[in-house]
């Protein structure tokens, strides 16, 4: 018996265009980047990354980076343990609000960072008579990016623990277990795939964060330059190999991460079946 | 432990959970809290835990004993909690689960883990289940899930024992054995326990006296043969069992419905009877008291009894009687036949007051 839809030439039809369609606008353009950076040879590569400036570029994204996810963890599990275990006025809005950074540009969040933040700017003007420079620097950098990627982990958590509901927790009050010991005893174990899948997509977003941080950077070679920033720069001074030297590198930590990504749902799901 | 809860009150935004409530329940009782949905049974028994506080602009008072709990944190308030979907920490063995209470004791009154491991032992081995200490919750039945939340709960000897619909979820003889366990173990262990339900069947069987609640309001304390007996008011009555209703005029002492026709000692005008299934004879012709005539819709047999569902135009809906196999034999019961009811005795709650009067039908 044949269902509807299942027909011969649907079947294929549809499996080649979607075949076709990720063979050229995903598959190539990937193939296109590690052809381009190793078209001089694998010492060339290797002499683009270690380029004293690029080193600069990936120390300083690694930083970010680094900074950004332990600030987001927390102020997501924060942010999702609020919204789904307290009832209060505004909690709707709350919730909304978190989405900002996804609803706007980057470009935008940078703006405004600079408005801000800057010389000239509102809370600027007296960080400047303090002699504390933000913008144009690293700490300008790390703002930006923990404003982009401050919804992934509680975008995370929220649905999560939201179905959970906050039984298991009563139950270990009426037990007699307090703050932290409830949080790593009860809540933490229920919620550390979630919390690690946040954070495999905080981490993506912050090394390859572009547009905001274009902004604030000011592109100082070595000092605020971070690596997607550098493979525009080299390109716009016709370093076609260094331009897809650094892009390769961020290729392969983006493969990195979908490769994490997938294992961990492949883990999910298998703990899934067994319970 | 004795409990005692004077004007408890709670709002939930604007809507009205709980009246202005007071309620005694003596040390050692087993009390069931009975009502339909939204009628405040399951916001009562979590305040008693301390999991939702009281309006405090009333004045509220929790009393655990002589002990003041009013404003002690559920933590401290050291009583048991069964959850009504059990809660089970599904990270965690049973063992662990079990366990929990225990380990997180402040170091000082902590046992050493060897003194843990032999009471979560006595306790799995109390509710059955030390063969499965090492499984994980999504592993077990309804039943046994269950039964480890109850050792959890009783893992750190609490004096009060609260379960929010404990059985609610489980199948028909599961829930029965597990009653009879319940029961068991509250006479054994001596605590107070107060439970949820909103089955009243489970609520008569189980509990040495039953506290019906409806709309944010106690109906009725009373121990289970007496609310049957002596419902308190209507709502009482029309919940802790089937109901048949006759709606009528009263004149010179007939209640008058349609071809339907009975004597009662009630006022003149608009008057309603109520009346139990078992209050209820079938007969094949009508006499002087009586004249309810009523066709045979269905005829099951219930155990010992059988089910008689009657229609008739003068009824608002169908009425069930109850009869036994030999009456029901002698009869002739089958679908379709023609049969009169005559009432043993009946009630009537006059509207909008809480009293009560029942009628008797006597013979003349």
């Amino acid at each position: 018996m044949q269902r509807i839809g299942d027909a011969r030439w649907v079947r294929y039809s549809l499996i080649s265009a979607a075949v076709a369609f990720s063979a050229l606008f995903l598959l190539l353009p990937l193939v296109a980047i590690f052809a381009q950076a190793f078209a001089s040879g694998w010492s060339t590569f290797i002499a683009n990354v270690t380029e004293h400036y690029t080193l600069a570029a990936i120390g300083l994204t690694v930083l970010v980076t680094i900074l950004t996810i332990p600030v987001n963890l927390a102020f997501g599990v924060a942010l999702a343990w609020l919204v789904t275990r307290f009832a209060f006025p505004g909690r709707r809005l709350l919730q909304t609000l978190i989405d900002i950074p996804f609803a706007i540009s980057p470009v935008v969040a940078g703006l405004v960072y600079l408005m801000l933040y800057g010389r000239n700017g509102w809370i600027g003007g007296w960080l400047d008579s303090h002699d504390i420079q933000l913008m144009f620097a690293w700490p300008g950098i790390l703002m930006v990016t923990i404003f982009v990627t401050s919804p992934f982990v509680a975008r995370e958590l929220i649905p999560l623990m939201q179905a959970q509901g906050s039984r298991e927790e009563e139950a270990a009050v009426t037990l007699g277990a307090k703050g932290f010991t409830l949080f790593r005893r009860v809540t933490l174990p229920n919620i550390r795939w979630a919390l690690l899948y946040g954070v495999i997509l905080t981490n993506a977003r912050a090394v390859g964060e572009f547009g905001a941080v274009s902004v604030v950077s000011g592109a100082i070679r070595g000092e605020t330059n971070t690596l997607p920033l550098h493979v525009q720069l080299l390109y716009q001074d016709y370093n076609t190999v260094g331009a897809f030297a650094s892009a390769a590198l961020l290729a392969l930590i983006a493969l990195f991460t979908l490769a994490a990504k997938a294992l961990l749902e492949w883990r999910v799901s298998r703990q899934e079946v067994a319970a | 432990m004795s409990i005692r809860l004077e004007n408890i009150q709670k709002h939930f935004g604007r809507s009205q959970a709980l009246t202005p409530t007071n309620l005694h329940i003596d040390n050692g009782e087993l009390i069931g809290l009975l009502g339909p949905s939204g009628s405040g049974k399951t916001t009562l028994l979590r305040i008693i835990a301390g999991l939702e506080s009281p309006d405090a602009e009333v004045g509220p008072r929790i009393l655990f004993g002589e002990r003041d709990v009013t404003r002690v944190h559920v933590r401290d308030r050291r009583i048991g909690f069964v959850f009504q979907h059990y809660a089970l920490f599904r990270h965690m063995s049973v063992f662990d689960n079990v366990a929990f209470g225990l380990t997180v004791l402040p170091r000082r009154s902590r046992p050493s883990s060897g003194e843990i491991r032999a009471q979560v032992y006595r306790l799995l081995e109390m509710v059955q289940l030390e063969h499965l200490a090492a499984r994980y919750p999504a592993q077990l039945s309804g039943g046994q899930q269950q039964r480890v939340s109850l050792a959890r709960a009783l893992a750190l000897k609490p004096e009060v024992l609260l379960l929010d619909e404990p059985f609610g979820a489980l199948d028909a003889k599961v829930r029965q054995d597990l009653r009879r366990w319940l029961r068991h173990l509250h006479d054994e262990l001596g605590f107070t326990s107060v439970f949820v339900t909103h089955d009243q069947e489970e609520a008569l069987e189980l509990s040495d006296r039953v506290v019906v609640m409806s709309n944010g309001r106690i109906e009725q304390v009373d121990t289970p043969d007496q609310l049957y007996r002596n419902p308190a008011n209507r709502f009482v009555f029309e919940f802790l069992g089937d109901v048949n209703h006759m709606e009528g005029e009263v004149r010179e002492g007939v209640l008058t419905c349609g071809d339907a026709k009975l004597h009662v000692e009630l006022p003149e005008g608009h008057q309603e009877i109520l009346l139990r299934p078992h209050e209820v004879t079938l007969s094949t012709s009508a006499d002087e008291i009586a004249h309810l005539p009523a066709i045979v819709t269905s005829v099951v047999p219930v155990g010992a009894e059988i089910r008689v569902e009657l229609t008739a135009e003068w009824m608002d809906q169908p009425w069930l009687a109850t009869v036994r196999h030999q009456e029901a034999s002698t009869l002739g019961l089958s679908r379709g036949k023609k049969v009169y009811a005559r009432p043993l005795s009946w009630h009537h709650y006059p509207q909008g007051t809480s009293a009560a009067a029942q009628g008797a039908a006597q013979p003349a």
